[in-house]
């Protein structure tokens, strides 16, 4: 496998490219905050190395991290739907190098390029589909005192 | 391999997590031989009853380790189990890890929970064969961090040239590292399929899960080893509690290859 991130690995070179002429380089510090839930989805990330932990803010409590993103995963899906609200908050557990995507030319892009949209539209549904699938998973709490591990 | 239990005496217990002890036991008299990575013993605890349970640790003097989860009353009473109190076993039973298969290619070991104990002794054997195997990762997921098992054995896993990555469900307060399901570690690591073994312990679904990631990353169904448990009672294949399909893991198992398994594991009720 090569080390692109995910979003890209199979993404013609051609297709690539241009996605990445609306690219930026982007570091965030260890603690620095990436976005807030319900603040406006106007990017996302394609992360090259270090962690981000994905939180729910829960009122009395301290933010509760649901799930941590690394290096070749994508953060950030809250900008293709309306109405383009972070659905989680975003944390750096460390320091944090990214590509960053600017949600509204990322849109327009694959509004004039359909091929390309598709293209990666279908990569986002895939991974979304995924995360749904993780998180179902983890609903059966499988590794439970009764689970079914063998010892 | 003995139907018989042969006595074992118990020469260190240790706390691994709340409910998991590991049990360093010799043997008292003759000793079992023939334990390898991945086979497992029936394990007595006297007067109450056996269950089995994967080596661990394979050490010299015939030194055997058992990691034990205190889910019921045997493995209970194989948990509160002390130096110097006496055990049976029998066995080795049932196929290990097949080490030969992966010589020579990655080594990528995913564990669920307590599924990481029957993948020690790989680890170990891998690392201490330097040059029979590439890349050596090991991807661990656990329900919490204070579930984590061989905490102070991974750092020097990692000392010693593996990738270790750990992630939990329920992260405490003070956990700094990876939430989410084992799988997404597979994100993480830049497998080589056509040059990775894989061996994926732990409960059937995240089995099941596990394989169908790494099927999707290119690994053929053939470089996938999957540990499978089913209810064990004689360990010889002839009582058939243990049957999946045409399968009997205590004798065809715990170890089996995924292209074996793969649609027997689809079946509900098998």
């Amino acid at each position: 496998m090569t080390a692109w991130p995910l979003l890209l690995d199979t993404l013609p070179q051609v297709q690539r490219e241009r996605l990445f002429t609306l690219a930026g380089e982007r570091d965030f510090p260890a603690g620095g905050t990436l976005f807030d839930e319900g603040g406006v989805a106007d990017r996302f990330w394609l992360i090259r190395s270090g962690e981000v932990a994905l939180d729910v803010y829960v009122p009395g409590r301290r933010a509760q991290v649901v799930e941590t993103l690394g290096p070749r995963q994508q953060l950030g899906w809250s900008w293709i739907f309306p109405p383009y609200r972070w659905h989680l908050g975003a944390r750096a557990l460390c320091p944090v190098r990214t590509w960053e995507f600017p949600a509204a030319e990322v849109r327009e892009l694959c509004t004039a390029d359909t091929e390309l949209g598709y293209e990666l539209m279908l990569r986002c549904a895939a991974l979304i589909a995924d995360r749904l699938q993780a998180t179902r998973l983890r609903l059966l709490d499988l590794y439970a005192p009764h689970g079914s591990v063998p010892s | 391999m003995t139907t018989v239990p042969v006595p074992y005496r118990v020469t260190a217990a240790s706390a691994e997590t709340a409910d998991c002890v590991s049990l360093e036991v010799t043997p008292v008299g003759q000793a079992l031989p023939g334990f390898t990575p991945g086979r497992f013993a029936m394990v007595y605890a006297f007067g109450v009853g056996e269950v089995p349970i994967s080596v661990s640790a394979i050490g010299g003097g015939h030194r055997l380790v058992h990691t034990v989860r205190a889910i019921g009353a045997v493995t209970g009473a194989l948990c509160r189990l002390r130096a110097g109190d006496a055990v049976g076993l029998r066995g080795p039973y049932g196929v290990g890890w097949d080490l030969d298969a992966a010589a020579g290619s990655d080594v990528l070991v995913v564990a669920g929970g307590i599924g990481l104990a029957p993948l020690r002794p790989v680890v170990r054997h891998v690392l201490g064969h330097p040059g029979h195997y590439g890349r050596l990762r090991v991807l661990i997921g656990t329900r919490a961090p204070e579930d984590l098992l061989y905490r102070e054995e991974l750092a020097h896993w990692r000392r010693a040239a593996a990738q270790v990555e750990v992630t939990v469900d329920r992260p405490g307060p003070g956990w700094r590292g990876s939430v989410g399901l084992v799988t997404t570690l597979l994100d993480r690591v830049d497998t080589r399929p056509d040059r990775t073994t894989a061996l994926v312990c732990g409960p059937e679904v995240m089995i099941r899960h596990t394989a169908r990631a790494l099927l999707a990353r290119g690994l053929p169904a053939h470089r996938i080893q999957v540990s499978l448990e089913r209810n064990m009672r004689c360990g010889t294949g002839h009582c058939g509690h243990c049957q999946l399909g045409p399968l009997l893991l205590c004798r065809d198992g715990p170890v089996v290859g995924y292209h074996r398994t793969r649609s027997l594991l689809a079946v509900r009720e098998l």
